[in-house]
């Protein structure tokens, strides 16, 4: 482990600085419905070091891709952020006018989707998708680039993603789901950003592209200094590519911490099973779930949102919103459990 | 409708030109596949038109002259005689297989026959001069509805559009609900009637006869502004409609959020991902609609008096005007079978994930 990281990780070769890149502070989105009002995400807070791999895991309908799409202001109606801020290096994207935060993204704020699927114009050339970005994003005493200059770049961009400078040419139907995230790669990282929202980028991938595809990723986040943020439900992938980890949990971060300690010695109890759930090699067992459902978002219960199925609850968790908890050097949680041994 | 084909390879030289292989080659090409299925259309479709009529048991011919008979109260000596004249005269008299093969020849050379009711104009100078009417209108219409009604729906389904877009063009769309005949009489009574703004009927004024000169094309665009304008309200609201639909479905497509994740500019977003993609059923529905306008508007170009195909087929059939109404039925299958096979020509062309050809 190299003592120079500003945070702990085992990770090799990990340039973690000691600069606050994303600074996410009371974050909520909340969906105005007949029903009432669905609090999808609920008053996150976490910070994320340049350089820092963040991964943000949950069940389906837990939020995850609600924050992701929410730092990048992308949040459609009847949706919108509520309460909370967004900085990233200090400056407040929630604040930025519309224009403004349309040439924030991709330039500063980079989504990198699920390529396998859908996320590419299916009638347009891969080299033309990836360069509207760039002319989309020229500054006023930039001129247009020529048409050799942006080829060049395609050519790089392509290759630095490990695809033939040939696929610029090529349909995104003539793709295979890997070659498609890794395009969406390339279209992310084409300006530099600072930030990089990798949204479930290996879900309906074979587990042998998984691991180029995080690879590549993992490297090209290195190669520009960046941080990420890796939203997914795939906890072996998590594990092996985060520095940090954050646990949603209807619409709430329930617990942050290092990958290694959060994986060795989880405090929340969602995360307990969460973890226990995962199959083990050293040993046969039967798959172990997590009884009950998630609560519904329009209606949550008045205490702890888990406090239904957790094994550990007790008479205050029905009664009282748990607040985060510091309970050691960044790692918070948000259970009852921990009172006594928080750090304020 | 559409295949994958795979183009034969340049057969090598080395081994010999081989006529068969360049036989399938040919057949094998797609542009030739459709063709030859094009055909098949037209002919499939042109045997029905040949054997419905000759199922029914009648005989035009007798019939036509019984009903003049009886019309003139003439005496019906000798009438045996005038049909059989008369059947020699329209190859009747022949076994059907020969009327068969003729009718094909005939076919093939785009001979459509004589108009027994305009005796002896043929049916082809009776089509082709309507035609005309037809297709300057109804094509004009049916292009300007489609691209006004397309722009309509694409701005309608944006839903970044300035709010108050749709207290102008709603309103307008429910037009589209009024029957077009309806819609042309209330323009008639209105503009025509009332104001006198615009001529009452015809195509052109009555007593002048068609000639190149301005005066001329003048007087035929007020003649079609009515009949124009009626068609036009009842379409634009169709194409508008579906392509508002589109446009909103596509707004859930992963790279309509992808394209706003790369911050792209909303021009951008709206008209090379959002217009282009729901552009693709509008053109198919086009290319079908276009096939239909030969059959001219039956109603509308009652109403007005329009010279057009509509109208030449309502006197064809009040008229019992056999050869006219076949020669009528033989263009709209052209028309039909033709509208499909320039679109499956054509759309390849549109979209990239239809691809003929090349392997």
């Amino acid at each position: 482990m190299s003592t120079e990281q500003a945070i702990e990780t085992y990770r090799e070769g990990a340039r973690i600085s000691d600069v606050d890149a994303l600074v996410v502070d009371g974050l909520s989105v909340y969906y105005e419905t007949e029903g009432g009002t669905v609090k999808a995400c609920d008053d996150v807070t976490f910070t994320l070091k340049q350089g820092e791999r963040f991964a943000l895991v949950g069940e389906s309908g837990s939020g995850k891709t609600t924050l992701a799409m929410a730092l990048m202001r992308l949040t459609r109606p009847p949706g919108h952020i509520a309460k909370g801020s967004v900085l990233l290096y200090g400056h407040d994207l929630t604040k930025l006018t519309d224009d403004e935060m349309r040439k924030a993204r991709l330039s500063e704020i980079a989504l990198v989707p699920q390529g396998a699927m859908n996320s590419l114009n299916p009638i347009m050339r891969i080299g033309k998708q990836v360069v509207d970005g760039l002319l989309d994003h020229l500054t006023d005493d930039q001129s247009t680039p020529g048409k050799e200059e942006l080829d060049d770049t395609v050519r790089d961009l392509l290759t630095r993603v490990g695809l033939r400078p040939g696929v610029a040419r090529l349909y995104p139907h003539e793709l295979s789901g890997g070659m498609k995230q890794r395009v969406a790669m390339a279209i992310g990282i084409s300006l530099q950003p600072k930030l990089i929202i990798a949204d479930e980028p290996t879900s309906a991938l074979d587990v042998v592209v998984q691991r180029q595809i995080m690879q590549t990723l993992g490297r090209l986040q290195e190669g520009l200094d960046a941080s990420i943020m890796l939203v997914g439900h795939d906890m072996g992938l998590v594990a092996q590519f985060a520095d940090t980890i954050g646990v949603m949990y209807a619409g709430k971060l329930v617990e942050v911490g290092p990958v290694e300690e959060v994986f060795s010695d989880p405090k929340h109890p969602y995360t307990k099973l969460l973890i226990g759930s995962l199959p083990s090699l050293q040993e046969k067992r039967e798959f172990l779930g997590i009884p009950g459902l998630p609560p519904e978002l329009v209606a949550l219960p008045p205490g702890c949102a888990f406090a239904d199925r957790c094994p550990s609850s007790f008479d205050r968790c029905s009664v009282d919103i748990p607040e985060k908890l510091n309970i050691g050097s960044r790692r918070d949680v948000a259970c009852h459990l921990y009172e006594g041994e928080a750090q304020s | 409708m559409t295949e994958q084909t795979q183009a034969v390879e340049n057969s090598s030289p080395s081994s010999g030109p081989s006529i068969i292989r360049i036989i399938t080659g040919i057949f094998g090409h797609f542009l030739v596949k459709r063709f030859l299925f094009f055909l098949f259309v037209v002919w499939l479709a042109s045997t029905v038109i040949f054997i419905i009529p000759r199922l029914s048991g009648q005989d035009p011919v007798k019939e036509k002259l019984l009903l003049e008979a009886q019309r003139g109260g003439a005496m019906q000596t000798g009438l045996d005689a005038m049909a059989k004249h008369y059947q020699k005269r329209f190859g009747l008299d022949q076994p059907i297989w020969i009327q068969y093969s003729n009718f094909l020849n005939d076919l093939a050379h785009l001979n459509l026959g004589v108009s027994i009711a305009f005796f002896p104009r043929t049916v082809n100078d009776i089509v082709f001069e309507s035609l005309i009417w037809t297709l300057g209108l109804m094509g004009t219409v049916t292009l300007l509805a489609f691209v006004l009604g397309t722009l309509a729906g694409a701005i309608l389904g944006w839903p970044r559009r300035p709010g108050w877009i749709q207290y102008v063009f709603m309103p307008l769309l429910t037009l589209a609900a009024i029957p077009q005949y309806l819609l042309a009489m209330i323009l008639i009574f209105i503009f025509a009637f009332k104001l006198g703004w615009l001529p009452l009927f015809g195509g052109y004024a009555a007593g002048t006869l068609p000639e190149l000169s301005f005066a001329f094309f003048i007087d035929v665009i007020k003649h079609a502004i009515l009949p124009a304008f009626a068609i036009l309200f009842s379409v634009v609201g169709f194409w508008a409609i579906g392509m508002r639909g589109m446009m909103i479905n596509m707004q859930g497509e992963d790279y309509m959020i992808q394209a706003d994740a790369k911050g792209l500019k909303g021009s951008r977003i709206f008209m090379r991902y959002a217009v282009r993609n729901a552009l693709l059923p509008q053109v198919t529905g086009l290319a079908l609609v276009l096939g239909t306008i030969v059959t001219g508007q039956v109603l509308v170009e009652r109403v007005f008096s329009y010279p057009g195909i509509g109208d030449i087929l309502f006197q064809a059939i009040r008229l019992s005007d056999f050869f006219v109404i076949r020669g009528i039925v033989i263009v709209i299958i052209l028309g039909i079978a033709g509208a499909t096979f320039l679109l499956d020509v054509l759309y390849p062309l549109l979209d990239p994930r239809i691809k003929v050809g090349k392997s």
